[in-house]
């Protein structure tokens, strides 16, 4: 197989086409401040049906202990960590709690059908685009954000970019990439049908950001 | 650039044969607006039919025989979108590497379609002497995307204040001509030459106008194929006619 | 000319059959109007046109390099990478990956690359079971059809049609037309076949060779759910797919996802660089990428041609492609239809398998106007006309060149030319042609199907110029 590398390699430094500028940092200076990145961030998550709310930074357990279980949702998942901690701690008696705390293959059935929603943090918030960024990780792993029917994400208000391409620069991204990246822009969906929109398909069918400020 | 004196113009092959009248109509508007309009008698062809099938030898050998016709420095005027992309946008590909292209090159820096010439160079003023009429505007892919004039066609039209122009939809869209196309894949052509026809209809137009013959061979010649449908004309004609 | 002949019939299948047209009308036209108003000011449009080009171009100026790269940086982070030269040796890679591992079940993500190297089938004949999870691929794959499209393969489907192929497939779910419902019932099938799955595997969007990143775009969460929930994830990309740097990627995807559907991002963006690792809990425990050559390597030795491989699968061009709305995508019969397929399939197939396939194009232009990257798809495209009926124009290594030359067209075209070169023989055959026009027939062929014969005038404007006093010189 190392043949089929070389003759592939080789084959293309034969004729090698002719040099071209490389490209510049792509930069989309928006010169937004917190309160415009808020809105913008807000209102293309409810553009595709993301629900997005302000919550004081203390007060973000409370507003899930009476938002969530009228919605027929009561067992949480939670990963390690402050979050978890925090919520375990506060969590209201009319939710089963479950710690994500074993590997995946030991627990597959339910988590796949026995799980409502999930609390994740987040790493930061795209405000042009409407997105979250989740850095997956041990305390809270990357199907948290993925298999349960609500996904409840928590974004701090001072952690929101602009672009995707302000946050990869300013945060060095090329240094060192985690095994998993995601920009979460709103519940899952499809058109593949005639071409009209259809929510909640493989992925979250809703999605909750907190904007903890 | 301040109006010339004189012009070259460039017939076209499918004027030349099929529709002298919008080319004379073209050499008569810019012959009236002072311009010296000369016709050089040995002009064939740019060489397009060839080189969109593939056969690029002969294209050039046509494309090749016009550049004596057009030597001196002075605009040479296409009444065809079609045509003039061809000699602006595919000559220098055509005659990369000829020891022609020079030439070549500096017929095409000087290369206008008709309308862009009658706007961008000679700012014509045009009054309208005609009577109240509702027309719709088909520009041609190469008039659209390879020479940007259809903004030129539009002004023109704009001045003439009892001509209404309605718009058809999907007006960007290909009418099927193609050249060799409409008869290498005469059934696509055909479904493409319907939709448009269908479109130009439902605007309830008397007349389309068009700056390719190419383009008005195809609707026009379906029009007339499905037994009714507004006349078509080249906007020189229109443009002539208007204001005569 | 036997590939002409069995694209007529399937041409001639597509346009006879309207619900399909009438299909392709609105769903074309849908997509078009989204993506227009992601792009409000043509400036940006313009600007950013640019740059996706630059990168894409630079990318492939680099390519050995960023692939040395890429398998370097994958390499260290414990990602395993394989070279596969064709169909038959990427698939046989990929087999046995799955065999190793005792991998039975496969839960698939979209991959256009898979289509190419027929991977389904492969693996079915061998006994391992394959499912589509994208529910586009996944209601053709219940009808065994190949895609129509590259971004939305059932687009040709209504939802009577997927209603019908549901109560087929599921006979124990109540029937029903309705979009939402349907899209549960797929939520519902497909979700323990993610979870009890042995494998994954995925195409991916951009390979970043500085971080040794797979980046895959999706709406629905299967791509991420067939990339996380099983043990084993193996992805297969062509090898043109490689970009330089971390920063190449939010201006691609910005103009992909715009593009492609009209979005201003997809609901996810999956960055792959690692299996999972010792103290993670979920992730495939092995990752493997494909790499995949199928022709690429040749076509990039091209210089004109090479700006093909710039493609990023947007599918902007056969959504404004006026022939690919008449037809639909299984008329091509290719794996990429519409100007991608007709500038890519003869490159990759060669002119004597796809050549005729150039012939589904007005040059209208359409198509390389909306293209992210500004690949100049009517320039190739005529190109690859040339190609296919001289085959002494150039040496480059392009199988079947001059294989659709035909003795009875060249002759026509010399005899043109010299007609054409000529002056005074091009001026006696339009004083014939004006004289006697009404030998003219009334029937021209296949023109005349549709449209009225067109006449030589009664003078020539020749003629006319000299009559009105236009000088010669």
């Amino acid at each position: 197989m190392s043949d089929t590398r070389d003759t592939i390699l080789s084959r293309l430094r034969t004729n090698r086409p002719h040099a071209v500028p490389a490209p510049d940092v792509y930069r989309k200076p928006l010169n937004w401040d917190r309160e415009q990145c808020i809105t913008s961030f807000t209102e293309r998550m409810q553009a595709v049906r993301g629900e997005v709310h302000r919550v004081g930074r203390n007060a973000w357990i409370d507003w899930i202990n009476t938002e969530i279980p009228c919605r027929d949702m009561t067992r949480a998942l939670i990963g390690h960590g402050a979050i978890a901690e925090n919520f375990a701690a506060g969590a209201s008696a009319a939710f089963e709690l479950t710690r994500y705390d074993r590997k995946i293959e030991e627990w597959k059935d339910v988590l796949f059908h026995e799980i409502d929603f999930a609390i994740t943090g987040s790493l930061a918030g795209l405000a042009e685009s409407g997105s979250l960024v989740l850095w997956p990780d041990t305390s809270e792993p990357r199907l948290m954000s993925l298999a349960p029917p609500l996904h409840i994400a928590l974004l701090e208000a001072d952690r929101l970019y602009e672009n995707f391409a302000q946050m990869i620069e300013q945060e060095d991204w090329a240094d060192g990439m985690p095994t998993n990246a995601l920009l979460i822009s709103g519940p899952s969906k499809t058109a593949d049908i005639e071409q009209t929109l259809a929510y909640g398909i493989h992925g979250p069918k809703a999605l909750i950001t907190l904007i903890l400020e | 650039m301040p109006a010339p004196e004189r012009a070259y113009f460039f017939a076209t092959c499918l004027i030349d044969l099929l529709y002298p009248k919008a080319g004379l109509a073209g050499m008569q508007l810019i012959r009236r607006a002072g311009v010296e309009v000369i016709f050089p008698e040995d002009q064939t062809c740019c060489g397009q039919p060839a080189f969109n099938s593939g056969y690029r030898d002969e294209a050039l050998a046509v494309a090749r025989a016009q550049l004596a016709c057009f030597r001196r420095d002075i605009p040479v005027v296409v009444p065809s979108g079609s045509c003039a992309g061809m000699i602006k946008a595919h000559w220098p590909e055509l005659f990369a590497g000829q020891p022609d292209e020079a030439q070549a090159l500096a017929v095409a820096a000087r290369t206008y379609e008709l309308t862009e010439f009658l706007v961008d160079v000679l700012d014509i003023q045009l009054a309208d002497l005609g009577e109240p009429v509702k027309i719709a505007v088909h520009t041609s892919c190469s008039a659209r995307r390879e020479m940007g004039v259809a903004d030129c066609i539009q002004t023109l039209l704009a001045q003439l204040d009892k001509v209404e122009v309605l718009t058809q939809d999907r007006e960007a869209e290909c009418c099927g001509f193609g050249g060799t196309f409409a008869v290498k894949q005469a059934d696509i052509a055909g479904a493409m030459v319907k939709d448009k026809t269908d479109a130009l209809r439902a605007t309830g137009a008397e007349r389309v106008i068009s700056q390719d013959c190419g383009c008005l061979m195809n609707i026009g010649g379906a029009f007339e194929h499905q037994g009714d449908g507004p006349a078509t004309q080249h906007v020189a004609e229109f443009l002539l006619e208007r204001t005569s | 000319m036997n590939q002409t002949r069995e694209f007529h019939h399937r041409i001639d299948d597509a346009l006879h059959n309207d619900q399909l047209r009438s299909n392709f009308r609105s769903a074309m036209t849908g997509v078009m109007e989204r993506r227009a108003q992601q792009f409000p000011d043509d400036d940006q449009l313009q600007a950013l046109r640019e740059q996706a080009q630059a990168v894409r171009a630079n990318s492939l100026v680099k390519q050995p390099e960023l692939l040395e790269r890429l398998e370097q940086k994958l390499t260290e982070n414990g990602i395993q990478v394989h070279w596969a030269e064709g169909s038959e040796q990427a698939n046989a890679i990929i087999h046995g990956i799955l065999e190793a591992a005792g991998a039975k079940t496969v839960v698939k993500g979209k991959s256009m690359v898979s289509e190419e190297t027929e991977l389904n089938q492969y693996l079915e004949q061998r006994g391992i079971q394959i499912i589509e999870s994208d529910l586009g691929e996944y209601i053709i794959q219940l009808a065994k059809e190949p895609p129509s499209h590259i971004v939305m393969p059932a687009v040709h489907k209504n939802r009577f049609e997927v209603a019908e192929l549901f109560r087929e497939f599921h006979p124990d779910i109540p029937y029903t037309e309705d979009v939402d419902e349907l899209t549960q019932t797929a939520r519902q099938v497909l979700r323990t076949r993610f979870a009890n799955a042995d494998a994954g595997v995925s195409g991916v969007n951009f390979a970043v060779a500085e971080t040794g990143t797979l980046c895959l775009v999706e709406n629905e969460g299967n791509g991420r759910l067939s990339t996380t929930a099983p043990r084993l994830h193996i992805a297969i990309t062509g090898i043109e797919k490689v970009v330089e740097k971390l920063s190449d990627v939010p201006p691609l995807l910005e103009i992909l996802t715009k593009s492609a559907t009209g979005q201003p991002i997809t609901t996810y963006f999956n960055m792959i660089s690692r299996p999972r690792q010792p103290n993670e809990l979920d992730g495939p425990e092995a990752v493997h990428l494909v790499l995949l050559d199928n022709g690429r390597s040749r076509i990039r030795v091209d210089e004109e041609l090479l700006d093909t491989l710039r493609c990023i699968r947007c599918g902007a061009c056969i959504n404004h492609c006026p022939v690919y709305v008449q037809l639909g995508g299984h008329a091509y019969g290719t794996v990429y239809p519409g100007p991608i397929g007709i500038a890519l399939e003869p490159q990759r197939l060669g002119l004597d398998q796809a050549g005729t396939l150039t012939s589904a194009c007005t040059m209208c232009g359409a198509c390389a106007e909306v293209c992210p990257v500004k690949i100049p798809l009517p320039k190739l495209i005529n190109r690859l006309r040339a190609e296919s009926v001289n085959e002494q124009r150039t040496t480059t290594p392009l199988s079947g060149r001059g294989s659709l030359r035909k003795p009875s067209e060249a002759t026509i075209w010399k005899l043109w030319s010299r007609l054409n070169s000529h002056p005074r023989l091009y001026r006696m055959f339009t004083f014939a042609a004006t004289r006697l026009r009404w030998l003219t027939p009334g029937k021209l062929g296949a023109w005349t199907r549709y449209r009225s014969a067109p006449r030589p005038a009664r003078q020539s404007l020749h003629d006319l110029a000299r009559k009105e006093g236009f000088s010669n010189e």
